[in-house]
């Protein structure tokens, strides 16, 4: 204990000394270099074709079995057929629509029920568990109950991303509605307005962002209901192309068809989000 | 007592239930505005003051007394007096030309006729050029202004201000309280002002109220005797001087009194 006590000022007049003899260095601030566009863009390219590369000639020297994971040049192959039978734009116009569909349905009924909770307090209260409890059910295992109720068709696709969306879109529009300005409320009752003008001038556009921010997450959604709509029953479209493909050990198919599914989920993914950018710039000022 | 008072409070009070018995949020008040008259009430906090606005604008209803505009009641009514709050409470989704004409539609005015009466009284309120801006675009005193259009250009006669001012820095304050006068005289409205701010509310109006807490209530009530228009200058007169000592005694008597009350 003395020693360090001892040297305790001993080590500051060392340190001290030592500043004398060469002034301290100062950092710089870590400045975070970042790459030209391109080189991310060509590094991202290079990735997947390293990928595909690898995959091609891993299954021609047998390093990968091809049975099971295919390999690009089939894959190539066969979307050539896939594109060119005209069963493919069927299949896609298929899912398209029922995603669509369920998407709007979907997300314009449950903005449409949230927005109800504002108008009574009591009504809110007695629907809330029921809402929560269809919230936490995982809806997906409904599938084959909706798909015996509305059938084979297009219908119970739709139904199945309805079912998927529209608690996501109810529980957002309500918090939508309970965050509405309780102040702005008194200025407008104060004002003399009727329960239908504070609704439809103030807790209409107050919650726009709510119902908006959901969009891009029921999109998702909805397509994810259509497939499994289309895996347990359907006649057309590419998850039944997917379904069908693995099934018959096509694996190949299931590359083409996962692969456009996926072109099609970031197209409306994009659209949706211009979507959204537009709404929102018109709602939020 | 020739010509009715404009704004009457009588014996208005209000109880709230609470766990630990019964509040008296507010005495029986009694109070006589008369028409064009510009009042202020300051006290400390919880002296009241809003639950004295919000029953006067009808969004409480007292638990005894009534109010009386035009010597009708007009107890629990909504839409009969101007309100505005210190929030300036723009919608950030409406221009500020269309923020104006919310009471006004809300009143029944038609939009385009509602619009066209705002128009001039925005370019003559120092609003010019932002009508079709959003309320983003204001400055916090610009935003007051134009929350304060929206109130007065109802067809109401009284408009009741709740620290309006309160947000804003010394600079823009004052400048809103010219802007402020001069809107009055132009318009006639009877105003009734609460704030804080005890030279603010000298200043501005014609009667000072001095209220009190536990139960809030009105404890003194006197006339400001200084001739309009006032110079800023004015804070020096001693009539002025008067007013404020005495505004500042009872207040402190209040504080002195809660803060009592606070440490038993």
């Amino acid at each position: 204990m003395t020693d360090t006590a001892t040297s305790g000022p001993i080590a500051i007049v060392q340190s001290s000394s030592r500043r004398h003899a060469s002034p301290k260095q100062y950092r710089r601030l870590p400045v975070a270099r970042e790459w030209p566009t391109w080189v991310i863009v060509l590094l991202q390219i290079g990735i997947v074709a390293a990928i595909i590369s690898y995959w091609e000639i891993g299954a021609r020297i047998g390093l990968i079995d091809s049975f099971f994971w295919s390999q690009p040049s089939a894959i190539w192959e066969t979307a050539k057929i896939f594109f060119a039978s005209g069963n493919a734009y069927a299949d896609i116009a298929y899912t398209f629509r029922s995603t669509l569909l369920g998407f709007f349905l979907g997300t314009l009924a449950g903005s449409a029920l949230g927005l109800s909770f504002w108008w009574s307090k009591n009504y809110a209260a007695i629907a809330q568990p029921y809402i929560i409890c269809f919230e936490s059910l995982p809806k997906l295992a409904l599938a084959p109950l909706i798909i015996l109720v509305f059938g084979m068709g297009l219908v119970s696709k739709v139904a199945i991303a309805v079912a998927l969306t529209l608690v996501v879109s109810t529980l957002t529009t309500y918090a939508g509605v309970k965050a509405v300005d309780k102040d702005s409320e008194r200025l407008f009752y104060s004002l003399g307005a009727t329960r239908w003008q504070v609704f439809t001038k103030l807790v209409v556009p107050s919650c726009l962002p709510w119902i908006i921010s959901v969009l891009r997450v029921n999109i998702g959604l909805a397509l994810t209901g259509s497939i499994v709509g289309e895996f347990i029953a359907s006649q057309y479209g590419l998850g039944r192309t997917i379904l069908y493909a693995g099934q018959t050990y096509e694996i190949s198919l299931v590359w083409v068809a996962v692969t456009v599914l996926s072109l099609l989920s970031i197209a409306m993914y994009v659209a949706v989000s211009w979507l959204e950018n537009k709404l929102t710039k018109g709602v939020m000022h | 007592m020739g010509i009715p008072s404009k704004l009457r409070l009588e014996d208005l009070s209000m109880t709230f239930a609470t766990p630990t018995g019964l509040f008296e949020a507010l005495a029986p008040v009694n109070l006589a505005v008369d028409a064009g008259k510009f009042i202020s009430l300051i006290g400390p906090s919880g002296c009241g003051k809003s639950t004295i606005f919000n029953i006067v604008a009808g969004l409480q209803i007292p638990s005894g007394g009534r109010v009386l505009i035009d010597n009708e009641d007009a107890t629990g009514t909504i839409g009969r007096v101007g309100y505005m709050l210190q929030k300036d409470l723009l919608l950030r989704w409406r221009t500020v030309l269309d923020n104006i004409v919310l009471g006004m539609e809300i009143q029944g005015v038609p939009t385009a006729e509602a619009r066209a009466k705002a128009l001039p009284y925005i370019k003559r309120y120092g609003l010019g050029g932002f009508e079709y801006q959003y309320p983003s675009a204001l400055s916090g005193g610009m935003r007051q202004r134009a929350a304060l259009l929206r109130t007065l250009l109802l067809d109401n006669d009284i408009v009741l201000l709740d620290e309006p001012f309160g947000a804003l820095d010394a600079q823009t304050k004052s400048q809103m309280q010219e802007w402020l006068l001069q809107i009055w005289a132009d318009f006639g409205k009877t105003v009734i002002f609460v704030t804080h701010d005890v030279d603010e509310s000298i200043y501005l109006s014609d009667e000072v109220c001095v209220m009190g807490t536990r139960p809030g209530r009105i404890i003194e009530r006197m006339t400001v005797p200084l001739s309009r228009p006032r110079p800023r200058s004015i804070v020096n007169h001693a009539d002025f001087i008067a007013i404020k000592q005495r505004c500042m005694d009872l207040l402190n008597q209040q504080y002195t009194k809660a803060e009592l009350a606070e440490a038993v």
